[in-house]
């Protein structure tokens, strides 16, 4: 897993045509496709985040929609009670998604493999179910944002492209901010407790504080999603953090290619727009989404990257 | 006579019924090597799992430097300068084996917790870790990853892991096992090398390698010590001929 000699041209292609997509968007069905895109880049950080999580630490979270959720309810709760200053609501949601990951951290990391899955799942299910008995906060049928948030007052956001751009500079800020902590000693630790946590706790790591550091960095990522999905749909609702999206993050890291960060990036963006246009020729568009899924699981171990990158290979060599 | 580096008193472990552990005491002292040989299944690595924190004993109690350790977690006794190797080869595989010592100089040489600064290029880790590569003589393999190393290079890594540590007390479980014969001599004339550094706990089934080596020598049949003293005392001990010497001297 040599980090020198990592391409940078697919990163820096990712973001290219996300910084370019707005004015290819004007040409066209503009707000609906700047929608799309913006949803693909909020998708895309959360998955980001478990990419760290699952990739790097070998931490399969089935529970990381719920960071999302509060993230994005902390956004909205706000907003219900008059408050949409960044400055305010943007900290809290990251406090409070890093004191819920800090908390079930705690108990989640005591398991290993398959009941580390249960019990995240576990978690997640339960923050769905306080959200929905919010009752205050709509219940089951969520609640609409009055308006998105301002920061110092100025309603920044209020555009689409400007909101867009936001999510695009949070989405660049979270894959540097990923990619520097993956190379640094912090992230040479986690990567080795993936390896073989015996040996690590022989040399002197206690590598359960070292994963729940890295657990809590995940969910407040994961929370910064969650705040951003809120602005863009102006809504909110306990589906957020339904096991399914939980699900549907592990499937874009997978499809994406695990362990790369940027193919996080592409498997979010891979499944958002396939959903997209495969939805829009059939109701049942998982029926055609699903085998492709096993196809790649199947046949190309590193997602869309490995899958191009052999494809590459092979026709290089003739 | 100074304080032993190691002292273990009276220790026991049983998994049920079954006594792994049996009253064993027994000290090491600075700079001194001492082996422990016995029989499969006499309890040789669960010894040294309790000594090393993996395994905790259900009686007994475990000293290093004069302070109890018993109950303390691998990686607090690590610090303490507690460094071991596995029977069973155990090193990060996607890792490059001077990444493999770095991180073992990394884990005393300030905080782990920066999130910035790429620690592969940290010269002071990586100067540290070469230097243990080259007393093992496997620096000319720094860049490979652990994976691709044969199997006496990997127990060559995993005794750099523990120089890095920079020991106070070295444990040795089986550094020989499944290597061949060139590969024994070449991990033999390396331990010769380190001996008197640091006290060392040898579990070996190469008798070859225990009696070129040991200053001391305990024989641990199902659990307890059955003598235990200079390797000339216990070549010559007719209850360790009976028990299991003969067979493998023959």
């Amino acid at each position: 897993m040599s980090l020198n000699r990592r391409t940078e041209a697919l990163p820096i292609a990712i973001f290219l045509v996300l910084a370019l997509a707005p004015v290819a968007a004007s040409f066209g069905a503009e707000t609906y496709l700047l929608g799309l895109f913006t949803r693909v880049m909020i998708y895309g950080i959360a998955a980001l985040a478990l990419d760290f999580l699952c990739g790097y630490g070998g931490l399969v979270s089935f529970g990381h929609a719920a960071f999302v959720g509060i993230g994005a309810y902390t956004a909205a709760i706000f907003g219900a009670h008059g408050v949409s200053e960044i400055a305010i609501t943007l900290p809290v949601a990251l406090i409070v998604s890093a004191l819920f990951a800090y908390l079930t951290g705690t108990v989640c990391l005591r398991t290993k493999s398959v009941y580390f899955i249960m019990i995240t799942l576990a978690f997640g299910q339960m923050i769905y179910f306080v959200a929905g008995s919010l009752s205050p906060y709509g219940g089951d049928d969520g609640l609409t944002l009055p308006l998105r948030s301002t920061l110092f007052g100025f309603p920044i956001l209020e555009n689409d492209r400007a909101l867009y751009y936001a999510v695009l500079a949070f989405l660049l800020g979270s894959y540097l901010l990923l990619r520097a902590i993956v190379a640094s000693r912090f992230g040479r630790v986690f990567r080795g407790s993936k390896e073989n946590p015996t040996r690590m706790a022989t040399i002197g790591f206690d590598v359960f504080r070292y994963q729940r550091v890295a657990y809590v960095i995940a969910g407040c990522i994961g929370g910064l999603a969650g705040f951003l999905l809120a602005n863009a749909t102006e809504f909110v609702s306990p589906s957020y953090m339904s096991w399914q999206r939980s699900g549907e993050l592990i499937i874009m890291v997978l499809f994406g290619g695990i362990g790369t960060l940027h193919g996080a990036i592409v498997g979010a963006a891979a499944f958002l727009l396939l959903e997209d246009m495969l939805g829009g020729v059939t109701e049942n568009w998982k029926l055609i989404f699903g085998p492709m899924l096993v196809l790649i699981v199947l046949f190309a171990r590193g997602g869309l990257l490995g899958l191009a990158s052999s494809i590459k290979e092979r026709l290089s060599r003739g | 006579m100074a304080e032993p580096v190691l002292k273990i008193d009276n220790l026991r472990k049983n998994f049920g019924g079954l006594v792994v552990t049996d009253g064993v005491s027994l000290d090491i002292h600075a700079g001194e090597l001492h082996a422990v040989i016995g029989p499969n299944g006499a309890g040789k690595t669960t010894l040294i799992n309790q000594i090393s924190g993996t395994l905790a004993p259900s009686d007994g109690r475990i000293y290093l430097n004069g302070a109890d350790i018993t109950t303390l977690p691998p990686d607090r006794r690590a610090h303490l300068g507690l460094a071991r190797s596995f029977q069973i080869t155990s090193v990060l595989p996607r890792f490059s084996a001077l990444e493999n010592v770095a991180l073992a100089v990394q884990a005393r040489s300030g905080s782990s917790y920066q999130f910035i600064g790429r620690a592969d290029r940290e010269s002071a880790l990586n100067d540290a870790a070469m230097a243990a590569l080259t007393e093992v003589s496997l620096d000319a393999r720094a860049d490979v990853l652990a994976a691709h190393l044969s199997h006496g290079e990997k127990r060559a890594l995993e005794l750099a892991i523990a120089l890095a540590m920079q020991p106070k007390l070295l444990l040795l479980d089986e550094p020989m096992a499944g290597t061949g014969p060139e590969e024994s001599e070449r991990l033999i004339v390396v331990l010769q090398r380190l001996k008197g550094r640091f006290a060392m706990m040898l579990v070996e089934h190469d008798m070859n390698a225990v009696f070129a080596l040991a200053d001391r020598i305990s024989v641990l049949t199902y659990g307890r010590i059955l003598a235990s003293g200079k390797p000339a005392e216990v070549r010559a001990d007719p209850a360790v001929m009976t028990a299991y010497l003969g067979e493998e001297l023959e």
